[in-house]
């Protein structure tokens, strides 16, 4: 008679490979598990923005009190700033792959420097509004431009930091091979940000 | 198991570090558990404080007057502090208590251990994640002590009430601000633990730990983890633009024109029922995050104390992961009542009704793991039992309310607050008290008393029924919710004498938890010593020492080689293969 446990007397199956379960190999395994991490936190990040957006586009569509609001022109030069920290820090990357460790430096300086004035920039753009008498509470189209530059402000924060702390540790010559996973969890990181604000900026533009 | 390595962080010397500021996965589950404790002990005495408000509505309480001189005047209760009490429960339960013991808590001391890892991925940022979960318990208890005292509102938090501040009543002011705060600390904290558990997870799995040979626990842990990252970064999100609407003016979800306590307030133009569904589209994964874990717990309880392997593992994990994808699609069967289109409602009748076929899967399962096994009734076991039991006790009643036209009837009564009690309340409850039974010897190296555990599950087990079975009958009689006293209204003095029963029932229920503190605290001490496998179970965290060393392997990296569930083997030198066991310690059966 066949019993209920028959089948688990059969060899066990051979370890599954690629997806885990390889073995915690040292620096290999925190090295994915950073990766991982940072996915985690990007695709936390995507849901909360979700959540504005919706938020956003429900209290637009049902209510007759939404005014544009009149995007102060910095916000141009800021997004072209972003977009182009985020080159350099590519090249950067790339240049620390084949081993030219000052062209390394310089790009990523250069790309940590366009984040920081990326964020003067944005300041520079609420003191433009805050001139013309637009507050958050003024109408939801300010309440929600207010929110959402605040909220990507702090992740832009949030990633200026972890550039600098690369950037520290390159140009004081201790980028040695186990802070590659900084270098390219930050970079990773800096790209979602950038993308996040062209998200927003789209946003802006087609429903602000 | 392979050569030593080295480990990549010491055991820390000194007690700050070794038992307060510490990153040992282990110390950080503890102090979860102790956290959740502390909180059930506040939660269940502010339940024990509204059943008696209940049945005694008009009854001078000396100490009343003592603890809230103006929302107790007289030592007499006004409906507005049993509104913050009812708040309050709500609240502290299901993010300090449900959330917070069997994902934080367990989860923490047993997933490295299970999957044969050294730690968590990010050490300290799991120190961090308890921190700031404590920062948040405090936020909220000190809601109590502000003027005005804690919030109204519910633990929901519904607009306008919530939005506009102390025009809408005690409470509402400071005490509503700090329960938001204190809500999205708590996002931020259930967020870090989210990464670290995904990241352990896929990441830091032992070798031969295949997907496939996952204990169900951490199929749980899993996909609980993942609907908190996802569930938590919407809440954190509509906390923060319910904040701007209290402190900043903005209209995001109070209306215009609306009058409240005789004023006409400045806001327009914003929709409380926003709010509903950002919060709902928290709420309802939320639901899944406090009972998983515990299906989890009670599929390796079934599983070991039946001595059999689960029935239809694989079945199991993708009904496990059905129920996280599903719980993502029904938030609105919790805002039928706000009048949204039938058609809305209808799909979202029918995705809800679909949840029941993976929670059939599973509960079906659960019963043929039972069927034909030796079973080893243990205080765990039966605790497991109960599980099942209140699990389909509370999922029935669900399919009631899953009806638009049946929910507009029941939505405001009882009903509710028995179904959700039952399977998100008392379900849950039981696959932690199951999950204690079953792992105390593991974290204090001690059993627990039997005869104590025992006395202890069958009252509980009684005692829960008779407190919210009559809850659907005082529904199904049109019992309204929320109420405060049901003195006034003539078509509820017939049911009053079923309040006082549950009354009573919540009072035994409640003095039958002392034997379990005793029991707890008493054997971390005095119990009988813990051998390594007490229950002859195969998961990793039972092929060490009792408790684990610092770094749970002493050094070795363990290789699994079998399936989490071989129990009852024939062949086998003794009825059952741990997961560490060589390929070939079973011999073929003679033919």
């Amino acid at each position: 008679m066949p019993s209920l446990t028959s089948d688990v007397i059969k060899p066990p199956a051979p370890p599954s490979r690629g997806f885990g379960g390889g073995g915690s190999d040292g620096r290999g395994a925190s090295r994915r598990a950073s990766m991982t991490g940072l996915m985690v936190l990007l695709a936390a990040t995507t849901m909360a923005f979700a959540a504005f957006t919706s938020a956003f586009v429900v209290r637009r569509g049902m209510s007759n009190d939404w005014v544009a609001l009149p995007l102060p022109r910095i916000l141009w030069v800021d997004t072209a700033m972003l977009v182009a920290s985020s080159v350099l820090l590519e090249v950067a990357r790339r240049s620390l792959k084949s081993g030219r460790r000052t062209e390394f430096n310089r790009y990523w300086t250069a790309g940590t420097a366009l984040g920081a004035l990326f964020l003067l920039g944005q300041a520079f753009a609420w003191r433009q509004l805050n001139a013309a008498g637009i507050f958050v509470a003024s109408n939801p189209s300010s309440s929600f431009f207010y929110l959402l530059t605040a909220a990507h402000g702090l992740h832009i924060l949030g990633g200026l930091s972890a550039l600098v702390y690369v950037d520290v540790q390159a140009l004081s010559l201790r980028l040695g091979p186990g802070k590659r996973t900084a270098v390219d969890v930050s970079a990773m990181f800096w790209h979602f940000v950038d993308g996040l604000w062209v998200y927003l900026m789209a946003l802006f533009l087609v429903w602000g | 198991m392979s050569s030593p390595v080295v480990h990549a962080h010491h055991a820390p010397q000194g007690f700050i570090r070794k038992y307060v500021f510490s990153l040992d996965h282990k110390v950080i589950g503890i102090q979860y558990y102790f956290l959740a404790l502390f909180s059930v002990l506040v939660g269940m005495s502010l339940s024990l404080l509204m059943r008696f408000h209940m049945v005694h509505p008009d009854a001078k309480v000396h100490w009343f007057s003592t603890l809230w001189p103006t929302a107790a005047q007289g030592g007499i209760m006004t409906p507005e502090l049993y509104l913050s009490l009812m708040t309050m429960h709500g609240t502290i339960m299901v993010f300090f208590v449900l959330t917070t013991a069997p994902q934080s808590g367990f989860g923490n001391y047993f997933l490295p251990i299970q999957i044969g890892a050294e730690d968590m991925a990010f050490p300290v940022l799991n120190m961090l994640s308890f921190w700031t979960t404590l920062l948040a318990l405090g936020v909220m208890i000190s809601a109590f002590f502000v003027p005005g005292g804690a919030p109204l509102s519910g633990w929901t938090g519904y607009p306008p009430l919530s939005a506009i501040g102390a025009v809408a009543g005690p409470g509402e002011g400071l005490g509503q601000t700090l329960w938001i705060v204190s809500i999205a600390i708590f996002c931020g904290a259930s967020l870090m633990g989210a990464i670290n558990f995904i990241a352990t997870i896929i990441d830091l799995r032992c070798q031969g730990m295949s997907l496939m040979r996952l204990p169900l626990t951490c199929w749980t842990w899993f996909v609980t983890a993942i609907l908190g990252l996802l569930g938590f970064a919407v809440l954190l999100a509509a906390g923060v633009l319910l904040i701007l609407d209290r402190s900043a003016g903005t209209s995001f979800f109070v209306p215009g024109g609306l009058l409240v306590s005789d004023q006409i307030l400045n806001h327009k133009g914003g929709s409380p029922l926003l709010w509903q569904h950002l919060f709902w589209f928290f709420g309802h994964p939320e639901v899944y995050i406090a009972i998983l874990p515990g299906m989890g717990v009670t599929s390796q309880l079934l599983s070991t104390f039946c001595r059999k392997p689960i029935f239809g593992y694989r079945a199991m994990v993708y009904a496990i992961l059905a129920i996280g994808f599903l719980g993502f699609m029904v938030w609105g069967h919790h805002m039928f009542m706000s009048g949204m289109s039938p058609y809305s409602a209808m799909a979202f009748s029918v995705l809800t009704m679909a949840i029941g076929v993976p929670s059939a899967i599973k509960t079906f399962n659960w019963i043929g793991t039972l069927w034909g096994g030796k079973i080893r009734f243990t205080t765990a076991m039966m605790f497991a039992l109960g599980f099942v039991s209140l699990f389909v006790t509370g999922g029935i009643s669900g399919i009631f309310l899953g009806q638009p036209a049946l929910d507009l009837y029941f939505h405001d009564t009882y009903f509710v607050v028995g179904h959700f009690h039952m399977i998100m309340g008392v379900a849950a409850i039981f696959g932690m008290f199951a999950g204690t039974f079953y792992w105390f010897p593991k974290m204090f190296g001690r059993m627990l008393n039997e005869t104590l555990g025992k006395i202890h599950f069958y009252v509980t087990f009684v005692g829960v029924y008779a407190i919210f079975t009559p809850m659907h009958f005082l529904g199904i009689a049109g019992n309204p919710r929320r109420y405060s006293d049901f003195t006034n209204f003539d078509f509820l003095g017939k049911l009053l004498p079923v309040h006082n029963f549950m009354t009573q029932a919540a009072y035994g229920t409640a003095a039958i938890q002392i034997l379990f503190f005793i029991n707890l605290f008493w054997s971390m001490k005095y119990g009988k010593k813990a051998p390594m496998n007490p229950w002859n179970a195969t998961t990793l965290e039972w092929t060490v020492p009792s408790p684990p060393p610092f770094d749970n392997f002493a050094g070795q990296h363990p290789v699994v080689n079998h399936g989490p569930y071989e129990y009852g083997v024939p062949g086998a030198p003794n009825d059952f293969i741990m997961q560490t066991d060589p390929v070939d310690v079973v011999r073929e059966p003679h033919a």
